[in-house]
């Protein structure tokens, strides 16, 4: 099997507090990766590490074969490996719409693209991806005005439109309500299936995390703190004694 | 009237007021050439300031320097640069139509070239910043270069320079000016306009939204952005080349590079017209200027108290601009949608 992407032996730490410590997981190529830990446990310092926000201490990050960890922000993303945040980041003052034509993948630009209109091509793409996650008939109505959770299925869009390779999903249910979550899980396992997309996904709800990954990694205080199927993980007393504090 | 036909009437009646206006004002042609002068100004400033979410308060050094570039060139076809600096007031810059044309447009193709590799090297550099940061540092550069521009002999210095005396046999200077930036202003509307309905358009204001976001999608923002300051440059510099030869005497900081008076306004025009829509800075460079005009002319004395209110009121009651209140009154007119579609 193929992995998609390597993290080995990561170390982050600002100033003295150690965010994370010789910290190396491993996504296989299609498959849905799940990453949890309590609150402050690094799980979205490892993300930005991964995605080149800051550079590592100690480390090494792998994507498709390649060292990714001299590379900044945009160049990994163009490389194909997306991430979304955990306070929902769209372009407020643009239509739905908008927000998913700039999302295009801008792996081959050039200045010609820079200044052309949108090929009818990315404008069916957009059209039907808004449809995929439900927002097609909010389309043309400003981004900023949707709900929080709608915020959220148009983000996961916008990263569909972009056709990453690796989809990296920082709380993707957090702050959605419980009925739309069921769609939401039947979303994520859609675009792993049809669309190809490898997941990497934090998540605080059980439910979900057990419900959609195929394996789970578990962070306590920035180690790793146990990984394995999610039975295991369940059933795993350290993760149950994280979880409850019992230290 | 049919939907289709408001555009043609608005259009046709701007092109008349273009063409007209100088011949039924001729008292007014430099003023009516600074108008022009003005709403390129807005437009120009709107780009990054309300398209981009980078407020500049540097651009005046595009302006400075295509008024620096274009007279440059004229003495350095026709005249002997020592000549120059030996009788620079008295000295005489008559020129022959042709040349005086060959040399202009030569001169703004210069300072065009010159202006908009400035902006790339300047933009590759201090468009990392955000914010504060970046207005603050423009506005250091808009000071610095007209200081910078007073220590180079080549220009002048201090005491300024000439630009060549406009040809008798031309007519009037007013009527041609007043044209040329006319013309200034069309080309520059159409081309943000056609630019901002390009990819180029929604990633400048996917910058403007969230540029964390922007950059975590991949897109190219520091091409997009230093892009969006050339193109910013490009008209600039030709509305500096043609203001310096319409004025005849450029001065570093009166002149080519006054920052408080100009380089603030383009950002107050397109504030008060509304920033980051399209008809936002015209509307607010006409009204700005008309005003201006009309308090000097019957408030002399208490202009700049008259503008400086008017520029308070019109930020507490319409925060957004005009074109910006008229958006969120009437958002069907500008194409928004606000209701969802039954389906």
């Amino acid at each position: 099997m193929t992995m998609l992407l390597e993290v080995k032996g990561v170390s982050k730490s600002f100033g003295g507090v150690v965010a994370n410590h010789d910290i190396s997981i491993e996504v296989p190529e299609g498959k849905i990766i799940g990453l949890i830990g309590p609150n402050g446990s690094g799980k979205t310092t490892l993300f930005n590490s991964i995605v080149g926000y800051h550079p590592l201490d100690v480390g090494s990050i792998r994507f498709e074969g390649k060292e990714i960890s001299n590379l900044i922000v945009p160049q990994i993303a163009r490389l194909g490996m997306l991430r979304t945040f955990q306070q929902t980041r769209i372009y407020g003052k643009m239509t739905c719409v908008q927000n998913m034509q700039i999302s295009v993948s801008h792996r081959n630009t050039s200045i010609a693209h820079m200044f052309a209109k949108f090929s009818p091509e990315v404008m069916e793409k957009a059209d039907r991806l808004l449809e995929f996650v439900g927002l097609f008939s909010k389309r043309h109505l400003m981004a900023g005005d949707l709900s929080f959770g709608q915020q959220k299925l148009l983000e996961f869009a916008m990263a569909l439109m972009n056709d990453p390779k690796l989809l990296l999903l920082d709380e993707p249910t957090a702050g959605i309500n419980p009925t739309l979550i069921n769609g939401l899980i039947d979303r994520l396992k859609r675009a792993n299936a049809d669309f190809g997309i490898t997941l990497l996904v934090i998540e605080h709800n059980m439910r979900v995390i057990m419900n959609l990954a195929e394996h789970i990694y578990c962070l306590a205080h920035g180690e790793m703190l146990a990984e394995g199927e999610p039975a295991d993980i369940q059933n795993d007393q350290r993760v149950i004694d994280a979880y409850l504090g019992a230290h | 009237m049919s939907s289709n036909n408001k555009p043609v009437l608005l259009y046709g009646g701007i092109l008349l007021i273009g063409i007209f206006l100088p011949l039924a004002l001729p008292a007014f042609q430099t003023q009516i050439s600074v108008m022009w002068m003005m709403v390129t100004f807005a437009l120009t400033w709107d780009i990054l300031g309300g398209r981009m979410g980078y407020n500049s308060f540097g651009n005046i050094v595009f302006f400075g320097v295509g008024m620096y570039a274009s007279a440059s060139m004229q003495h350095e076809l026709y005249f002997d640069i020592g000549q120059f600096e030996v009788i620079s007031d008295q000295f005489n810059l008559q020129l022959t139509p042709e040349k005086y044309l060959f040399g202009l447009g030569l001169g703004m193709i210069v300072g065009a070239v010159i202006c908009v590799a400035l902006a790339w090297v300047l933009g590759s550099g201090i468009l990392s910043l955000r914010g504060h940061y970046f207005a603050i540092c423009t506005l250091g550069l808009g000071v610095a270069v007209g200081e910078l521009a007073g220590t180079i002999d080549y220009i002048g210095a201090g005491s300024g320079m000439a630009a060549p005396v406009f040809p008798l046999a031309m007519g009037s200077a007013g009527l041609f000016y007043s044209y040329f930036f006319f013309i200034l202003v069309v080309v520059t509307f159409f081309s943000l306009k056609w630019l901002y309905s390009t990819r180029f358009g929604l990633a400048i204001n996917a910058i403007r939204d969230d540029e964390d976001k922007a950059e975590a999608m991949g897109l190219h923002t520091t091409r997009y952005k230093t892009l969006a300051w050339c193109v910013s440059a490009f008209f600039l510099s030709f509305a500096g080349a043609g203001f310096g030869h319409l004025n005849g005497f450029i001065d570093p900081l009166d002149v080519a590079f006054p920052g408080a008076t100009f380089g603030v306004w383009m950002v107050l025009m397109a504030i008060l017209g509304g920033k980051g829509t399209l008809w936002g800075p015209v509307v607010g460079a006409l009204a700005f200027h008309i005003t201006q005009e009309f308090f000097w002319s019957t408030l002399l004395g208490w202009q700049r108290v008259a503008l400086g209110l008017m520029i308070v009121i019109v930020v507490v009651f319409f925060p957004l601009g005009i074109m910006g209140w008229a958006r969120e009154k009437w958002p069907e007119r500008f194409g928004h949608i606000l209701e969802e579609e039954s389906s």
